[in-house]
């Protein structure tokens, strides 16, 4: 994702080939310690046995992970029933993460789309309007969120006013709020690649289309849309996946009742009635789908470009 | 056949759905940089136009605690973006100038491992191993994870910067005996300016907007800004917050736009 993988040979100098190594060295010393070494220590954490006041003592169990999946009854001693307390929040994470990025693309699509097609002057300004929020700190764009949606906020004031709506709407604390909030985060991300994509689309297709009398939607569909799909994928995954274990959106937004994974782990490490094994395990779960969707991704992205 | 009397690029929703796109992104934003300035010691009503959450930000009775919160985070920024953009141009120079080796891919996977990985699972991990090592939780527990996650986001300015410079100036240089070091300093290194203040301002805001990893790393009674707004936003959101909320927001556009103008002064050299 860093870019560059796919440089061309003609930037591919070796002018400073003799040093390269010094010049990676402070880096990679940086990321593998403060990084790539944490994560397996993560890992290697998943595996060990909680100490009750938080931390955790060097007995190898797989306790973490039974305790995600199974119920073993109060006293540990029953046979195992499939636990689905865990699972659920899990999968509302897939779903409230798959509605926010679903919103994105109904959203991001038709805005990339008509900023690809502007003059060519006018692009760069167009991206730059949609980037500059997602540079704003995410827990005050959160905050601004709350703040317009909340029941005396206003959003229901000017409902209200016009009309619309004799009582207000009750948006904070729901799983809506929740989709908006993350919708909002991570909207930018969508509109990106697609942008990408669709300058790069050949509008002399669209042409010859049309003068075998597609109309504008059939050309649209059975043409634009299967010609940016790399660019559409790229944008799904890129909210997706930041949605998928985000914090704040669920937690400013969502209340008790919505919880998400980022929220589960986050509970798991807050004083000391949390269970750091369990935390661990559950962020490897984590780490483990986002990994696959992006693994899966990078082999679709390798299979078609060639 | 007809000439087509319509543009076949256009369609005719998609004006107004990004017209839409925008005033979702921005109405957030200017609805709480409005109440900021509301005289109302209410969130709800709007009392007119007046300076008071600002004054009561430096002054009022909680100022003491976002004035060392701001300390924080713009010291711990300004250190984090400096660190990373250095680190950041040396790892580009090696990669987009050093041939091709081993390495080379595993690098550019290490140096985008950051933005791969979910924070959350980042903030955990962190924790967990200063945990573990024994390191105590505060400053430099935050920064030094600030530096780590700083680095692709200032690697990704400088190494499209750098892809748009020929390899031949630094080359002439050294075909006229200036050293590596010389041809680095004095050729590569002005060259990359655009790309290197560009990196530096967007690890600077990535950092100062930082409240996952941080909130996790910091240490009892350590602040920033974000996880000194978020912890008073967990007991309602009141006019002084706004206030600060609008400053950050104001420090944040002023310098991704400053990065912006930058990179758009390269492309039209």
């Amino acid at each position: 994702m860093a870019g560059g993988g796919q440089t061309s040979g003609a930037s591919q100098s070796d002018s400073f080939a003799p040093v390269r190594y010094w010049l990676l060295l402070p880096s990679w010393l940086t990321l593998l310690v403060l990084v790539l070494a944490p994560v397996s220590m993560m890992a290697l954490y998943s595996f060990l046995t909680k100490e009750f006041r938080g931390g955790v003592v060097w007995d190898f169990t797989l306790a973490a992970y039974d305790q995600f999946f199974f119920d073993r009854g109060l006293f540990g001693d029953e046979p195992p029933k499939l636990q689905w307390t865990y699972i659920s929040i899990f999968w509302r994470s897939i779903w409230q993460a798959g509605l926010a990025t679903l919103m994105s693309l109904l959203i991001g699509f038709p805005t990339a789309y008509f900023i690809a097609t502007r003059p060519e002057k006018q692009r760069a300004l167009w991206v730059f309007l949609i980037t500059i929020p997602y540079w704003v700190n995410l827990l005050i764009r959160t905050v601004s969120m709350k703040f317009l949606l909340r029941e005396q906020g206003p959003l229901n004031d000017f409902l209200l006013s016009t009309g619309l709506l004799s009582e207000p709407l009750a948006i904070v604390n729901t799983n809506f709020a929740v989709q908006l909030g993350l919708f909002y985060s991570y909207l930018p991300f969508m509109v990106l690649p697609i942008y990408a994509a669709v300058e790069r689309y050949n509008f002399t297709l669209s042409e010859a289309a049309a003068d075998l009398y597609a109309t504008r939607w059939v050309i649209l569909r059975r043409i634009i849309l299967p010609s940016v799909k790399p660019g559409i994928i790229a944008g799904c995954i890129l909210v997706f996946v930041p949605s998928l274990g985000s914090f704040l959106a669920p937690d400013l937004l969502g209340g008790a009742k919505n919880f998400m994974i980022g929220s589960l782990i986050e509970e798991q490490f807050k004083g000391n009635a949390g269970n750091w094994p369990f935390g661990a395990a559950a962020s490897m779960i984590l780490l483990t789908m986002v990994m696959l969707i992006l693994m899966i991704f990078a082999h679709q992205q390798a299979k078609g470009g060639k | 056949m007809a000439m087509r009397r319509y543009d076949l690029r256009h369609y005719p929703s998609f004006k107004a759905v990004t017209l839409f796109c925008l005033f979702v992104l921005y109405a957030p934003l200017l609805v709480v940089t409005a109440y900021s300035f509301n005289a109302s010691a209410s969130i709800t009503n709007w009392e007119g136009v007046s300076l008071r959450w600002y004054v009561e930000v430096f002054t009022g009775a909680e100022s003491e605690k976002f004035k060392s919160a701001a300390r924080n985070s713009f010291v711990i920024a300004l250190i984090a973006a400096t660190v990373s953009t250095g680190m950041a141009t040396f790892a580009a120079t090696a990669l987009l100038r050093g041939g091709r080796f081993r390495l080379r891919m595993l690098s550019f996977g290490l140096i985008s491992l950051p933005l791969m990985v979910p924070e959350i699972v980042t903030a955990v991990a962190t924790l967990i191993f200063f945990n573990a090592l024994g390191v105590e939780r505060g400053l430099l527990t935050i920064l030094l994870a600030h530096i780590a996650f700083c680095i692709p986001f200032a690697y990704l300015p400088i190494s499209a910067r750098m892809q748009g410079i020929e390899a031949t100036y630094e080359q002439a240089a050294m075909d006229l005996y200036a050293t590596r070091a010389k041809a680095f300093t004095r050729v590569l290194l002005p060259l990359m300016m655009p790309g290197i203040l560009s990196g530096w301002l967007l690890a600077f805001i990535v950092s100062l907007d930082d409240f996952i990893i941080t909130n996790f790393v910091k240490g009892a009674g350590v602040e920033t800004l974000p996880t000194a707004i978020f912890g008073a936003v967990k007991q309602g959101i009141k006019p002084n917050i706004m206030a600060i909320s609008t400053m950050l927001l104001g420090v944040s556009v002023v310098m991704v736009t400053l990065s912006w103008l930058i990179s758009q002064r390269d492309t039209t050299k």
